[in-house]
């Protein structure tokens, strides 16, 4: 019975057992959790931005599977140094192509994100692969608030 | 005589046959044996009509052999009377009538109500819901590690005050058989209710209401080998006969006026609208098979084949077990935890070699906590499993930590 058939490929593992943004940030101004309720796992997602709405730092910390954390890891390394927009249109790219719809020029701009395309087929482990990807953008989308929040606190 | 652990009862169950897969989530759903399915069926094909209501001949069948199904319950947890034996569609709705009918309307500010620390979310909730309605106070029946409780848990936990207990008979993740006795004399100390979550020990153990001296008790037949959305819920008549109804609607009524309505008597009261009789006739099916294997047999074989599971994963030093390290503590559930890998991954491989377990939280979230572990992979044993998908899952789970990466 050697059928050690699974999606769980190197870049995957790599990503996974050696993250590369998995600390907490001292000075974040964005601050986010998500949470996976299927399964309780959260991730907290902090990022620097610049004047200019551009990633200039991000990390995550809590706890998760290898595909969540992986994924995280394998997005921030992919969003640093982006504009929020430009961050933006790759987190809905991931979210189409979990969703089995990326064409060849989608995968290419994906990057190692591309290393998740077969989570399309694993039904049970879409959320665990999207958990970054949300948290991201949900932060985002928010972020205008978020940073005026930020600021008054600074006062 | 024959060996028990060598015989098929694989044969009995269709899904097993089409499938070559370790099916080892029983503690989620049984499969079905075929004869649950053909009853369901033959309930359609040849008694079908709306059970307690139509005089015709047919609607007479239909009632009989719903009643028939409520007495083949009752003699098989050993209840006084059938009329202490109301159909519901889960353990949960069961859980459910108690809580909003007998909590709302007999418990008072001040009250206790006591769970244990183990409890399904579906034996947690509903009391969570009821004291914060009256303003009474809920109380954890905290445990040890291998899922035992100390005088001193106890005492913490009980007091004059306590009005009811809630808790399960087996937990469904520790695998741990409580003591339920005990657990009821000190509830009668303070004249509390007992209420019992069967729904994890009825497909393992044989149960007796009597005996045990519970006041309600309640399970479901999907994970008994019978058909999904068919519960039970036991209750002692003198309780039940002081309690108002739940749900409100037809066929739960003596009368009706423009201004109100008198209630059936018991267990009609508690059934309004038309219910699951090809499901209860399911659930008598799957009574007799089980009564045809034996409780015996059952405990028998999964014993050898929890023991062969947890020996096995004993050896792996990247494993942890839950609860007692002895197999004879674990009725067939075992959860563990492997070194650097998430449960989810856990599953996730063992699936992509053909064995089935559940990972995550379990709805058990507050016991996991007071564990200190976020989610556990979940092994649950049926005895119709064979040493066949045990030995296949222990193959895939030392295969685990090299497929992650980890260099062994």
């Amino acid at each position: 019975m050697a059928n050690e058939r699974s999606f769980y490929n190197e870049i995957l593992i790599e990503h996974n057992l050696h993250p590369y943004h998995k600390y907490a940030l001292d000075d974040a101004h964005l601050e986010h959790e998500g949470i996976n309720p299927s399964c309780g796992d959260d991730i907290i997602l902090q990022l620097k931005l610049n004047e200019n709405d551009v990633i200039t730092d991000g990390s995550f910390t809590g706890s998760g599977c290898a595909i969540s954390q992986a994924s995280a890891d394998i997005m921030l390394d992919l969003v640093i140094g982006r504009p929020k927009e430009e961050a933006l249109h790759l987190a809905d790219l991931f979210l189409n192509m979990i969703q089995g719809k990326a064409t060849e020029e989608d995968l290419e701009e994906l990057e190692e994100a591309g290393a998740l395309q077969d989570i399309s087929h694993m039904p049970a482990r879409v959320k665990c692969a999207v958990l970054g990807w949300h948290t991201l953008e949900e932060m985002l989308k928010n972020s205008e608030n978020i940073r005026e929040e930020h600021l008054q606190h600074c006062d | 005589m024959e060996n028990p652990i060598e015989l098929n009862y694989k044969k009995y169950f269709p899904l097993l046959l089409e499938n070559d897969i370790a099916y080892l989530d029983n503690a989620a759903t049984s499969q079905r044996p075929d004869c649950v399915m053909q009853a369901e069926n033959e309930f359609y094909t040849k008694y079908n009509a709306n059970p307690l209501r139509g005089l015709y001949q047919l609607g007479i069948e239909a009632t009989a052999h719903y009643e028939e199904s409520r007495e083949c319950v009752q003699k098989f947890i050993h209840a006084a009377s059938s009329r202490e034996i109301i159909f519901t569609k889960n353990a949960s709705e069961s859980i459910n009538l108690v809580a909003y009918s007998y909590g709302l309307s007999h418990l008072h500010a001040g009250d206790e109500i006591v769970v244990s620390i183990m409890e399904h979310h579906s034996n947690l909730l509903p009391w969570q819901m009821v004291v914060k309605k009256i303003d009474a106070t809920l109380r954890f029946l905290e445990c040890e590690p291998d899922g035992t409780f100390s005088e001193e848990q106890f005492e913490a936990a009980f007091s004059s005050k306590t009005k009811l207990v809630a808790i399960t008979h087996i937990s469904n993740v520790l695998g741990r058989q409580n003591p339920i006795k005990e657990i009821v004399i000190r509830s009668k100390q303070s004249g509390a209710i007992v209420v019992l979550d069967a729904a994890q020990s009825i497909p393992h153990t044989p149960i007796d209401v009597q005996k045990l001296g519970v006041d309600f008790l309640v399970f479901s037949a999907h994970k008994m080998y019978g058909p999904m959305g068919l519960g039970v819920l036991y209750g002692r008549e003198a309780l039940l006969e002081e309690m108002p109804p739940f749900l409100s609607g037809g066929e739960m009524i003596q009368s009706v006026t423009r201004e109100g309505a008198v209630y059936a008597e018991l267990p009609h009261k508690f059934e309004a609208g038309t219910v699951n009789a090809a499901g209860a006739w399911g659930l008598q099916a799957a009574i007799s098979f089980m009564q045809k294997i034996g409780y015996r047999t059952i405990e028998k074989r999964e014993k050898i084949l929890t023991a062969r599971a947890m020996e096995g994963l004993q050896k792996l030093p990247f494993i942890q077990i839950q609860g007692s390290p002895n197999p004879e503590e674990h009725c067939g559930i075992i959860s563990f935890l492997v070194d650097g890998v998430h449960s989810h991954d856990v599953s996730s491989i063992l699936d992509a070699d053909g064995v089935a377990v559940r990972s995550g939280h379990h709805c058990a979230q507050p016991l996991l906590q007071h564990l200190g572990v976020s989610s556990t992979t979940r092994a649950s044993i049926a005895f119709y499993n064979t040493k066949a998908d045990i030995d296949r899952f222990l193959e895939s789970v030392k295969t685990i930590r090299r497929r992650m990466g980890y260099g062994e």
